[in-house]
């Protein structure tokens, strides 16, 4: 995730001003943000460099990211999808009503996957199927997916999970190593894979730049969206059965407000919230900037209205900073 | 370069806050719902007079900016990290914070839980402000100081389901004939914690007992409405409303005379106690049920069979208070 060749070589992934050269590369950029960052905190509390400390932060962006690297794709294919804390909140429902028939665990992950797999499939078909807008079906969808959380509980709690399910969430593949995080990084490995060497990876960068460009080229606009909405919510679902697994319990308020932080990362990690460039490696080191950002900040007890300002910062600087750059260029040229 | 900046403040904002705590022996994290709430800011203050009467601790004051339990994770995560000695806390979620505070657990945290509890396997023993018999009988003696003579008192409850409520008047009804007998309970209405619910009950109550001498409230929605209804029907002096209430709504009602005194819990004893429990469990006191623990000047508590105690009856707010804690919670 760190080789940032790629980028420049294979397809035009920005639409403005391509920025030439691996030293201004997104990516790069960000992992010196990243570096920099990492060894600020370093210096500034000394609790940061420890394994297990860093294992324990790993856990606040985790789920996160995983949906990240799925609405990274759908951002650049130019949709944006809303509802995916909500899919969380339905999808840990589900496994909660399963648990009081008592399914087991390998029943429960099965259903938590699914649901996130048909509210994706919903999602897609009101886009891709009926024409709607995604911004305003998926705010439409994030009131309903949980407010269905909400009839089914109310103001109780499923929990009770089976032994055996607290792996997924709380579990290690490997010293410090959590199960969650390396699937993060597999999950990390297959999309930049699926984005960056396959022809699907391809036609969704086409479909973000000139989606009728694309059309004419043969692309099947509506069936890339529409696998795109699926694939969100199916990492959806897999969020919500780790979330779940490590609060070892549902309650309809869970992941309240994650579908922002989820956009902030996919923005952060430079992909055109317009749609039509960006790159998975720079989800991925975004994950870690904003996962260092608050674990840092946090050691030093910082307060979370501090913290958001921070954050806020750093995506406007993030964002502005391309927009300069490509001006200073373009006035230099002339 | 704006990175640059960005690293400016970074560093900026590090060095300020690595300057700013002094190496104290123990650290105690409180850890609340979320900040911003003039109730736990209130706990903190507690927090931080119970750390200067021990010495040698610092308490660390934190919560999410939202009330979430995903919020209150990453903190506590946080805090492991730090090797606070102990982490106490108002829970947002009684189930979802278990694993991550027996994480801290298995680290060699202390933890407790105050206000709103952790299940009983995330937590070493948990702090309730108050209990189900203490209510009753500080609802009741609410109305009684001031009606020397005894007389007719009502009872105007939320919801007839409401638990908490049930329990409270079931115990203010057993404790009347043993400490109370010169007060007769007439009626016992439900205002829903509806305002215009509470209203017409309230006003049904006043018309269909003429002697009467009290309207007990035990909820704070309820309380307003009875007082409002005191007020607007110029029963001020016949009538005193009283029960649980939150000082900051119900300031103007004592102002005026429809109330003598109301009461409810106190955030900044609520705070103080939670310090002295885990100084003491940080001491080595063990937690199991029977065991007793000093919460300094708030008095003693010993612990039941779910390791969780009660810390005092109801603070009253009367006149000579009710305009201090107005401006807290």
């Amino acid at each position: 995730m760190t080789d940032t060749a790629h980028e420049a070589r294979h397809i035009p992934d920005r639409l403005d001003s391509p920025l030439r050269g691996a030293v201004f590369s997104w990516p790069t950029l960000l992992l010196i943000v990243g570096v920099v960052l990492f060894i600020v905190n370093s210096l500034a509390s000394p609790y940061f460099l420890s394994p297990w400390s860093l294992s324990d932060a790993t856990f606040n962006f985790t789920e996160k990211a995983i949906i990240a690297l799925a609405m990274a794709l759908l951002i650049i294919s130019g949709e944006i999808d809303l509802s995916v804390a909500s899919i969380i909140a339905l999808a840990s429902t589900a496994m909660g009503v399963a648990l009081q028939f008592g399914v087991g665990v390998p029943g429960l992950v099965t259903i938590g996957i699914l649901t996130g797999l048909l509210c994706g499939f919903f999602n897609g078909f009101l886009v891709t199927g009926l024409g709607l807008p995604s911004i305003v079906v998926t705010i439409g969808t994030m009131s309903f997916f949980r407010g269905i959380s909400y009839i089914v509980l109310g103001d109780q709690a499923f929990k009770g999970y089976p032994a055996g399910f607290d792996y997924f969430g709380q579990g290690y593949v490997w010293w410090v190593v959590s199960f969650e995080f390396a699937l993060f990084l597999i999950f990390a490995l297959l999309y930049y894979v699926l984005l960056h060497h396959t022809n699907f990876g391809r036609q969704v960068f086409t479909i973000g730049n000139n989606p009728v460009a694309a059309r004419f080229s043969g692309v099947r606009v509506e069936r890339v969206k529409f696998i795109l909405f699926c694939l969100t919510g199916l990492m959806s679902g897999i969020a919500a059965v780790l979330l779940t697994s490590r609060l070892a319990s549902t309650r309809p308020s869970i992941a309240v407000g994650w579908e922002l932080e989820v956009v902030t990362m996919v923005v952060l990690g430079g992909v055109s919230i317009l749609g039509g460039s960006g790159t998975i490696q720079g989800v991925v080191i975004a994950a870690f900037i904003m996962g260092l950002v608050t674990f840092g900040l946090g050691l030093l007890n910082v307060p979370g209205i501090v913290m958001s300002i921070f954050i806020g910062a750093l995506l406007i600087c993030v964002i502005a900073l391309p927009i300069i750059w490509s001006r200073t260029r373009r006035r230099a040229a002339r | 370069m704006k990175f640059l900046k960005t690293l400016a403040l970074t560093t900026a904002l590090a060095a300020t806050m690595l300057a700013a705590p002094a190496m104290a022996a123990e650290k105690i994290a409180l850890v609340v719902k979320s900040l911003g709430n003039g109730f736990f800011d209130a706990a903190a203050k507690g927090a931080e007079n119970a750390a200067k009467e021990i010495g040698g601790i610092e308490v660390i004051y934190t919560g999410p900016t939202s009330a979430t339990a995903e919020g209150q994770i990453e903190i506590v995560n946080s805090l492991i990290a730090q090797n606070v000695n102990a982490i106490a806390i108002s829970s947002n979620d009684p189930d979802a914070l278990v694993p991550v505070l027996k994480k801290a657990m298995d680290r060699g945290i202390k933890v407790i839980s105050w206000d709103s509890g952790v299940a009983a396997e995330g937590r070493q023993l948990h702090l309730n402000p108050s209990d189900t018999n203490l209510i009753g009988e500080t609802i009741i003696k609410l109305a009684a100081d001031y009606l020397p003579e005894g007389g007719d008192v009502a009872i105007l409850s939320a919801s007839s389901t409401a638990t908490n409520q049930n329990a409270w008047i079931e115990a203010a009804k057993k404790i009347l004939p043993e400490k109370f007998p010169k007060i007769n309970l007439v009626s016992v209405v439900y205002g829903d914690d509806d305002s215009v619910k509470s209203t017409n009950e309230a006003k049904g109550l006043i018309s269909s007992y003429p002697n009467l001498k009290a309207i007990i409230a035990p909820t704070t929605v309820g309380v307003v409405a009875a007082a409002q209804v005191v007020t607007d029907g110029n029963l001020i002096g016949k009538v005193n409303v009283t029960g649980l209430a939150l000082p900051s709504e119900f300031k103007q009602f004592i102002d005026n005379g429809s109330s003598q005194a109301v009461a409810l819990w106190n955030p900044i004893d609520l705070g103080y106690s939670a310090v002295y429990l885990s100084h003491q469990l940080i001491g080595g006191t063990e937690a199991k049920p029977g065991a007793k623990f000093s919460i300094g000047k708030v008095g003693e508590i010993t612990l039941d069979d779910t390791n969780s105690a009660a810390m005092a009856a109801p603070f009253t707010f009367d006149k000579s208070n009710i305009e201090e804690f107005s401006k807290i919670y």
